[in-house]
């Protein structure tokens, strides 16, 4: 069993916004990344308010104690920024802070693919109802 | 309440407090090297040594002289399978062994592949069983060993050790016998069995860890490991090194209580994992066993959660204190899923969420309830946050 640091055990046990978000409302942009196969799948959901900033976050991961707790602290991270700001948290910063051992930086890098493409749903919404 | 549930008796059993009182001696006052036996300190290490081996050999059918002292069962599976390759090397290259094998055998194996042997790794259905007919098959003239375990580590599966010590000695074919897990668990009568060497370890039979067994039989024509550990010649010249004299005694000791208690504690405790297997499945939903709780030993359970990766499931029941296993070996320095299940057919969605529960002399009805329970908040706490389980569960609302 992989020792873990105390803040991914903190995270693991009390993931923080943990949950969905409807997936068809036009400010909702959903992104997955990941595989049952691998091992590893995780669900992010963001919605946009004003200004480009993300105001709600749930997340779900199919993983072990590091992916949780990367997609956890994903969304603490990301709360409340505008989509630039959230796109510029990287996964290095992310294991980092995790003290994720070299096996399970997959986790954060997860992590932040399924934000991308999160990112990538809601412009992709927002760019066919303008039009 | 938190309580402390031990079941993973699979990785190693807690010592007895028998064994542990019988070593204690040995350690202290009876320090003497068996190999010096002219004086009172030797004699009475060497006096214990003779005794632990007969308690050993008598646990599987074996005599005395057979027994050779090992650190453990990894050793002793490298002894036999590289041993009867190097000695027998002029009469084949031929090993033939199993997908489904402990990596003590599997990697000795490999090696071995490289160093110019042919290895045959023999598929198993969807049980884990082998096909007899195919292992007939596969014998060729070049074939010198066959290496199968007695009960898979990882699943309970048993395989059918005495038709496969038939065909092997019908074929003249040595047969090694990985009884790691089968040892003290189920009934093994190595004569009956027709099995030359058959590996045994103290630790997953409430015995001390770094100590073990090999087998050898002294039938004719002669069976004989080459040695892989040199220096002063020790049992037989098949394994140097100074005895570890209290590890023996715990080992002998151990086995001794096995054959004791060995038929009622089988049935107890396939009993307990009943309770467990049906507290579980009542209960939870999505949930598949690996393996065949009619052709396993009753004490291992293997069962795959839907939508709740092992790892996660693993923590998450350690924070309630009860201690599993992951079916799949993803967080061992292996990563990746069990090759047990891959090799029984089952697809790596199904390897990632397999937990294995393995219970043993010390577990209580009230400790396999608590587990029940824990299984049970474990899995609906870990399916909430799990999209897999979103999913399927949609997926069952629209049909």
């Amino acid at each position: 069993m992989m020792h873990y640091s105390d803040k991914v055990m903190d995270h693991f046990n009390n993931p923080r916004n943990v949950g969905s978000l409807d997936e068809n409302d036009p400010d909702v942009g959903v992104g997955t990344f990941g595989s049952p196969e691998c091992g590893d799948v995780m669900k992010l959901y963001i919605r946009l308010g004003e200004n480009r900033c993300i105001i709600d976050v749930k997340f779900k991961t199919f993983g072990c104690g590091s992916a949780i707790a990367s997609g956890s602290l994903l969304t603490e991270k990301i709360m409340g920024k505008t989509i630039d700001e959230a796109m510029a948290v990287t996964n290095g910063e992310i294991a980092r802070e995790l003290e994720l051992p070299p096996v399970k930086v997959h986790c954060s890098v997860m992590a932040q693919e399924a934000l991308k493409a999160a990112v990538a749903d809601v412009r992709q919404k927002r760019r066919q109802n303008t039009l | 309440m938190k309580q402390s549930v031990y079941l993973d008796n699979g990785a190693t059993t807690p010592m007895d407090p028998a064994v542990l009182e019988a070593m204690l001696p040995y350690y202290r006052e009876h320090f003497g090297n068996p190999a010096s036996a002219i004086h009172a300190y030797g004699l009475a290490a060497s006096q214990a040594v003779e005794t632990a081996r007969r308690q050993v050999a008598q646990l599987i059918g074996a005599r005395p002289g057979e027994i050779i002292w090992t650190s453990g069962a990894t050793e002793s599976d490298n002894l036999a399978i590289t041993g009867i390759a190097q000695k027998y090397r002029d009469k084949g290259n031929h090993i033939i062994t199993c997908r489904t094998e402990h990596k003590a055998v599997l990697d000795t194996c490999e090696y071995l592949g490289h160093k110019g042997f042919e290895i045959t790794y023999l598929p198993v259905d969807r049980k884990g069983m082998i096909d007899l007919e195919q292992l007939r098959q596969v014998i060729s003239e070049q074939t010198i060993l066959i290496s199968l375990m007695a009960v898979n580590n990882e699943t309970g599966v048993i395989h059918p050790v005495a038709q496969i010590g038939a065909i092997a000695r019908e074929r003249g074919v040595f047969f090694h016998c990985d009884a790691t897990q089968a040892a003290g668990k189920v009934p093994i009568d190595v004569k009956a069995m027709k099995i030359d060497l058959l590996s045994l370890s103290g630790h997953k039979i409430y015995g001390p860890k770094g100590v073990g067994a090999l087998y050898v039989s002294d039938r004719q024509p002669l069976v004989r490991p080459a040695a892989i550990i040199h220096g002063g010649g020790h049992e037989q010249g098949m394994r140097s090194g100074t005895l570890n004299v209290p590890g023996i005694v715990g080992l002998g000791r151990a086995c001794e209580i096995c054959r004791e208690v060995m038929p009622q504690e089988a049935e107890r405790l396939k009993k307990l994992a009943d309770r467990l297997y049906h507290g579980i499945i009542d209960r939870v939903d999505c949930v598949s066993l690996n393996g065949h709780r009619d052709n396993g030993v009753g004490h291992i359970l293997n069962l795959a959660f839907a939508s709740v990766e092992g790892e996660t499931f693993t923590l998450m029941m350690d924070m309630r204190g009860v201690a599993v296993s992951t079916g799949s070996a993803c967080t061992s320095t292996a990563m990746g899923p069990s090759h047990v299940l891959r090799a029984m057919g089952a697809g790596d969605e199904v390897a990632n969420v397999s937990i294995r529960f393995s219970l043993g002399r010390f577990n209580t009805e009230e400790e396999i309830d608590y587990a029940v329970e824990s299984v049970i908040e474990v899995v609906r706490k870990a399916r909430e946050i799990s999209p897999l389980y979103e999913n399927a569960t949609k997926q069952k609302e629209k049909t």
